[in-house]
C-alpha cells in the first residue's frame, strides 16, 4: 500500500499576546492510499489546526514551526504559497464543519463550483458547468441543473454539505480532509452522508482524514484512528483494536462517556475536570490532572511508544490488560 | 416584492406627512406666521389681505390643511428676497448641489474603498496604520476648516485652483453642469474633495471592518481551501460581501452629503441650494426655508426608499424573504 | 474551527470591573495621551482668565492699531502675540483660550443634557415596551434619518441665535443616539435573570430601572457620550461658522475661524488657522479616547 500523506513531528503554534499556544505539538501519522484516518479529540485538542496545517491555511498569529508534511514525498511545510494553492481543492480538498457557513451566501452555487474547476484546469466554462452538474449528481442532489442556479440559502443544511462535498470532489483529489462534516447535521442526514462518503472513497481510491469528536462516527468509517489530547496524539492504531481495547486512560474515558455504552440507571460516566489551557500546560503528561492512574512518574512527558504491534500510546500506565471499557 | 414595495412607499408617505406637520408647527406655531410669511415691508392693508389670503384667521388644523393643499400643488410661497416662487428658486439651484454631492460620493468610494480594502487585508502593516490614523483625522477635522485650509493652500499660496464659484458650465437638458468643462472641473475639485473627506473616512472604516469580518468567515477559508487565487478570493468572495453594507451606507449618506453641502457651499461660494438656505436663514426669507425643508425631506425619503430596494436586489437573502 | 480557542485571560487578584477598566484603558498609550491632552485643554478653558495674556473681551485692553499682526509680533500693549492678532487687535492666543470655554461648555453641556433626556426615554421604552416603546423608537428613527446639521440648522432658523438655543438644538439633534443605545442594552439586560429576580422581589419600578438596569447600560453610554461630545463641539463650531450659532459677544472657536475667513484670501492665515488647530486637537483627543473606550468597554470585541 502506497502512502499518500505522512506527517512527521508537526508543530503548529499560535503566537498570541498572552503567550505561545502550542495547538499542535509534535503530531505524526500516516495515511495510506484509499485509507480513512479518524482524528479524534475534544474541541481544543488541535485536530482542526492539524487539518489546516496540512493545506497551509493556518492564519497568523499561528504558523507551522516544525515538522514535515510529506504528500507523496513532497514536503508541504516548506512549499511556497503558489505551490500549495495548486494542491488545494485539486489534489487535497477540505470539507468544513458547518455547512451553513462554508458557502458564500451572496454567490450562486454554480459560480462557486465553476470557479473551483477553472482554478486548476483550463477548460471552457461550459465544460466546467458540466463537471459541476455531474458532481452534484454524484453526491445525490436531485435535479442538479436547476440547483446550480440556486443560492446557498435555498438549500437545507444537509444539502449544503453535499454541495461542499461535491466541490471537494470536483478534481478527484487524492486526499480529503473532512473537519467534523456531519456534526452540524441531523442523525439521519449524518448517516446518509457517511455512507455516501465511504462509497466514494472506496470507488475513487481517495484517502480521507476524518476529524471528529464522535467515536461512533469513526467506528463505522475509519481504518485507523488517532486520538488527540492537548495538541498531541495520545493513542493510535487500527480502529477496531483501539475501540475494543483502548490503552490510554484518556481513550478509555472517552469511550466510557459515550452515553449508549452506559447502563441505564447508573450515573453517566464522565472524565473529571476540563481540558487544560494550552497556554500553560503543566510539565509532564497533559492528561495527568484528570487521570485516575496518574502518579509521580507522569510528571515527565511520556513518549508515544508502540506498546503492541500496530498499537501506539503515550502513557506510563497503559491499560494493557484489555479493559473493555 | 410588490407588497413589500407598496408597504415601503406607504411608510415613506407617512414620514413625509409627519415631517410636514413638524415643519408646519415649526413655522406656524412656534414662530409668528404673520412675521414669517409676510414681508416685513408690507403695510397694514397688505398685511390684512395676506392674513385672509393665507387663512391665518382659521383654526390651526384648517390652516394645516390649506398648507398641505398648497404644498401638493407645488405652492410653497414666494421668496421675499427674489420675489420668485420659493420652490422654483430651490429647484433651479438643485443641479449645482447634486453635482457637488455626487462628485463627493464618487470620490469617497474611489478613494475609500481601495484604502479600506488594503487596511482590512493587511491590518498590521504600517500603511494600514497610517490609513487608519488618517481616517480618525478625517472624522475629526471640521469640514469648514479643512475647506478654508484647502483654499489657503491651493488657491492663495499655490494659485492652482480657483477659490469660489462653479466656473464654466455646459448646458444639457436645460441645466448647467460644471463637470463637462476643464474649468468647471477645476472649480469642482476642491469643494467635492472637501465634502468627501468625512465620507472617505467612513468608507475606509466600513470596508476595513467588513473585510476583516469576512476574512474570518468560513466561506472565505473554504474559498482558499478550493485553491482559488488570492485575487479571486479578495475581489469576488470578500468584495461582493462587503459591497452590500458599503453600498447601503454610501447610498444612505447621499442625503447627509446633500445636507452637509450647506457648509461646503458656503465656504466655496458654490451656487447651490445649500448656499441659498444659509443666505435665506440670514435674511429670514422664511418661505424659502420652508420650501427647502420640504424638498430635502422628500429627497431623503426617496433616497431611503431607493437604497432599500437596491439592498434587496444586491442581497439574495433579503430578496427571497420579501418574495415569501 | 474553534479548535484554536484562545485561553482564558490571566486573572489578577481582587479585580473589580472598575479597576480592570482603568488598567485596560491605561494600557493604550494613544488613549492616555488623548486623555492628557483633553485634561490640559479643559484646564486651560477653566482657568482662562489667569492663563490668557489678555482678556479678549475687555475693549480697554485692545488696540485697533495692533490689528492683524502676524504671529510672534509684539503689539502696542507690550504683549507678544505668539499666534498673531485678529482684525480688532485681539490676541489670538487669548481669543482661542476663551473660545475653548464656550466650545467646551456648549459641547459637554449639550451632551450631558442629551444623555439625560435620551437615556431616560430609552430606559422607559425598554421597560414599558408596547406602544410607548414603538412611539419613542419611531421618534428616534425619524430623528436619526435626518442629518444632524440640517435638523440643527432648522431649529436655529426657528429659534434664532444664542448659546442657549445652540444647546437646545444640539440636545434635540443628539438625544436619539443615547435613547437607541440605552434601549438596546436595556433590552438585553432585561431578559437576564437578575432583573426577573428583582421583579419577583416586587422592588419598585423606579428602583429596578435605576439601580439595576441603568448601571448595566453605562458602558455603551460612556462610549456614545464621548463620541457625541466631539460631534457636538464640531457641530457647534460649524453652526457658528455659518453665522447661526453663538453670538459675536461670546465667540467660540467656530466663530473665530469664520471671523478670519475674509482675511484668508489676503494671506492673513493665522486668524482662521490657529483656532482651527485648537478645535482639531480638542476633537482628536476626545475621539482617540472614545475609540479606545469602545474597544475596552465593548465585550463583544473582547477575546
Amino acid at each position: 500500500m502506497s502512502t499518500t500523506l505522512e506527517v512527521r513531528n508537526l508543530r503548529t503554534h499560535f503566537f498570541t499576546r498572552a503567550g505561545v499556544v502550542k495547538a499542535v505539538d509534535g503530531v505524526s501519522f500516516t495515511v495510506g492510499r484509499g485509507q480513512v484516518l479518524g482524528l479524534v479529540g475534544e474541541s481544543g485538542s488541535g485536530k482542526t489546526v492539524t487539518g489546516f496545517s496540512i493545506i497551509g491555511l493556518v492564519d497568523p498569529p499561528g504558523r507551522v514551526v516544525e515538522g514535515e508534511i510529506l504528500f507523496h514525498g513532497r514536503n508541504l511545510a516548506t512549499a511556497n504559497e503558489e505551490e500549495l494553492r495548486h494542491l488545494r481543492g485539486n489534489r487535497i480538498a477540505m470539507i468544513f464543519q458547518d455547512p451553513m457557513m462554508t458557502l458564500n451566501p451572496v454567490l450562486r452555487v454554480d459560480t462557486q463550483m465553476i470557479e473551483t474547476v477553472l482554478a486548476h484546469e483550463k477548460v471552457s466554462r461550459e465544460e466546467a458547468r458540466q463537471r459541476s452538474r455531474d458532481a452534484l449528481g454524484m453526491v445525490g442532489i436531485p435535479s442538479p441543473d436547476e440547483r446550480l442556479k440556486s443560492y446557498p440559502h435555498q438549500f437545507s443544511g444537509g444539502m449544503r454539505q453535499r454541495v461542499a462535498i461535491a466541490i471537494a470532489l470536483l478534481h478527484r483529489p487524492e486526499l480529503i480532509i473532512a473537519d467534523e462534516p456531519t456534526t452540524a447535521l441531523d442523525v439521519t442526514i449524518q448517516g446518509q452522508i457517511l455512507a455516501e462518503v465511504q462509497k466514494l472513497a472506496a470507488t475513487t481510491g481517495t484517502s480521507l482524514i476524518w476529524i471528529t469528536h464522535d467515536l461512533s462516527v469513526v467506528a463505522g468509517l475509519a481504518d485507523e484512528i488517532a486520538v488527540m489530547y492537548a495538541g498531541r496524539i495520545v493513542e493510535g492504531g487500527e480502529v477496531g483494536a483501539v475501540l475494543d481495547a483502548p490503552m490510554h486512560p484518556y481513550t478509555v474515558g472517552l469511550i466510557g462517556s459515550v452515553p449508549s455504552r452506559n447502563r441505564r440507571g447508573e450515573p453517566l460516566r464522565q472524565i473529571p475536570g476540563m481540558t487544560p489551557s494550552l497556554l500553560k500546560l503543566p510539565a509532564g503528561c497533559a492528561f495527568r490532572s484528570r487521570c485516575p492512574r496518574a502518579d509521580e512518574a507522569c510528571l515527565v512527558e511520556p513518549d508515544l511508544l508502540e506498546l503492541r504491534p500496530g498499537r501506539r500510546a503515550r502513557c506510563f500506565h497503559p491499560h494493557l490488560e484489555g479493559v473493555g471499557a | 416584492m410588490t407588497v413589500y414595495l407598496l408597504r415601503r412607499i406607504l411608510q415613506s408617505l407617512m414620514v413625509l406627512l409627519a415631517m410636514s406637520v413638524i415643519v408646519f408647527v415649526g413655522v406656524y406655531a412656534i414662530g409668528d406666521p404673520v412675521e414669517i410669511l409676510i414681508s416685513p415691508d408690507a403695510d397694514q392693508m397688505e398685511r390684512e389681505r395676506a392674513i385672509a389670503a393665507l387663512g391665518l384667521d382659521l383654526p390651526l388644523w384648517q390652516q394645516y390643511l390649506v398648507f398641505l393643499q398648497n404644498a401638493l400643488r407645488g405652492d410653497l410661497g414666494r421668496s421675499f428676497v427674489f420675489n420668485e416662487p420659493a420652490l422654483q428658486l430651490i429647484l433651479n439651484r438643485m443641479p449645482a448641489t447634486l453635482e457637488l454631492a455626487f462628485g463627493a460620493m464618487f470620490l469617497s468610494v474611489l478613494i475609500g474603498l481601495p484604502l479600506g480594502l488594503y487596511a482590512g487585508l493587511k491590518p498590521e502593516s504600517i500603511g494600514s496604520r497610517v490609513i487608519m490614523a488618517g481616517s480618525i483625522l478625517g472624522f475629526s477635522l471640521p469640514t469648514f476648516w479643512v475647506g478654508l485650509m484647502l483654499i489657503m493652500v491651493f488657491a492663495v499660496q499655490l494659485g492652482w485652483l480657483p477659490s469660489s464659484g462653479r466656473g464654466e458650465t455646459v448646458q444639457i437638458l436645460g441645466l448647467h453642469w460644471s463637470f463637462l468643462t476643464a474649468n468647471g472641473w477645476s472649480h469642482l475639485a476642491m469643494p467635492a474633495f472637501n465634502l468627501a473627506l468625512f465620507k472617505i473616512s467612513l468608507v475606509i472604516r466600513l470596508t476595513r471592518s467588513g473585510v476583516r469580518e469576512a476574512m474570518l468567515m468560513d466561506y472565505v477559508k473554504f474559498a482558499r481551501a478550493k485553491g482559488l487565487s488570492p485575487a479571486r478570493v479578495t475581489f469576488v468572495h470578500v468584495f461582493k460581501n462587503i459591497l452590500i453594507p458599503v453600498v447601503t451606507v454610501v447610498g444612505l449618506e447621499l442625503g447627509s452629503t446633500i445636507a452637509f453641502s450647506v457648509v461646503t457651499e458656503t465656504v466655496f461660494a458654490w451656487p447651490g441650494m445649500g448656499k441659498l438656505i444659509i443666505d435665506s436663514i440670514n435674511v429670514l426669507d422664511r418661505p424659502v426655508i420652508v420650501a427647502y425643508l420640504m424638498v430635502i425631506v422628500l429627497m431623503f425619503i426617496t433616497i431611503n426608499l431607493i437604497v432599500d430596494i437596491l439592498y434587496s436586489v444586491l442581497d439574495p437573502r433579503v430578496r427571497l424573504e420579501s418574495k415569501a | 474551527m474553534s479548535d484554536t480557542t484562545a485561553p482564558a485571560p490571566v486573572e489578577a487578584k481582587e479585580e473589580t470591573p472598575f479597576r480592570r477598566f482603568v488598567s485596560e484603558f491605561a494600557a493604550n498609550k494613544v488613549a492616555v495621551g488623548g486623555l492628557l491632552v483633553f485634561v490640559t485643554i479643559a484646564l486651560l478653558a477653566i482657568f482662562a482668565p489667569w492663563i490668557a495674556p489678555q482678556n479678549p473681551y475687555d475693549l480697554a485692553q485692545l488696540d485697533i492699531m495692533d490689528g492683524r499682526l502676524p504671529p510672534g509680533e509684539v503689539g502696542g500693549t507690550g504683549i507678544t502675540h505668539w499666534l498673531g492678532t485678529d482684525d480688532q487687535g485681539r490676541d489670538m492666543l487669548s481669543g482661542i483660550i476663551y473660545g475653548l470655554r464656550i466650545s467646551l461648555i456648549v459641547g459637554i453641556g449639550s451632551a450631558i443634557i442629551a444623555c439625560l433626556v435620551g437615556a431616560s426615554l430609552g430606559l422607559l421604552a425598554a421597560y414599558a415596551g408596547g406602544r410607548t416603546d414603538s412611539f419613542i423608537m419611531r421618534l428616534v428613527d425619524l430623528q436619526l434619518s435626518f442629518p444632524t446639521i440640517l435638523a440643527a440648522l432648522m431649529i436655529l432658523a426657528f429659534l434664532g441665535k444664542g448659546v442657549l438655543n445652540v444647546v437646545i438644538a444640539l440636545v434635540i439633534v443628539e438625544w436619539a443616539y443615547y435613547a437607541r443605545t440605552v434601549r438596546g442594552s436595556a433590552l438585553v439586560e432585561r431578559r437576564r435573570e437578575y432583573i426577573e429576580a428583582a421583579q419577583c422581589l416586587v422592588l419598585p419600578t423606579r428602583r429596578i430601572l435605576f439601580r439595576h438596569l441603568f448601571p448595566n447600560c453605562l458602558p455603551p453610554l460612556i462610549v456614545i457620550g464621548t463620541i457625541q461630545i466631539a460631534r457636538a463641539i464640531a457641530l457647534e463650531a460649524t453652526l457658528s461658522f455659518l453665522g447661526l450659532g453663538v453670538p459675536i459677544t461670546e465667540p467660540s472657536l467656530g466663530l473665530l475661524i469664520a471671523n478670519g475667513f475674509e482675511y484668508m484670501l489676503s494671506g492673513n492665515y493665522w486668524i482662521s488657522f490657529y483656532p482651527g488647530i485648537a478645535l482639531l486637537i480638542t476633537i482628536v483627543s476626545i475621539n482617540l479616547m472614545g475609540d479606545h473606550l469602545r474597544d475596552v468597554l465593548n465585550p463583544r470585541l473582547k477575546k
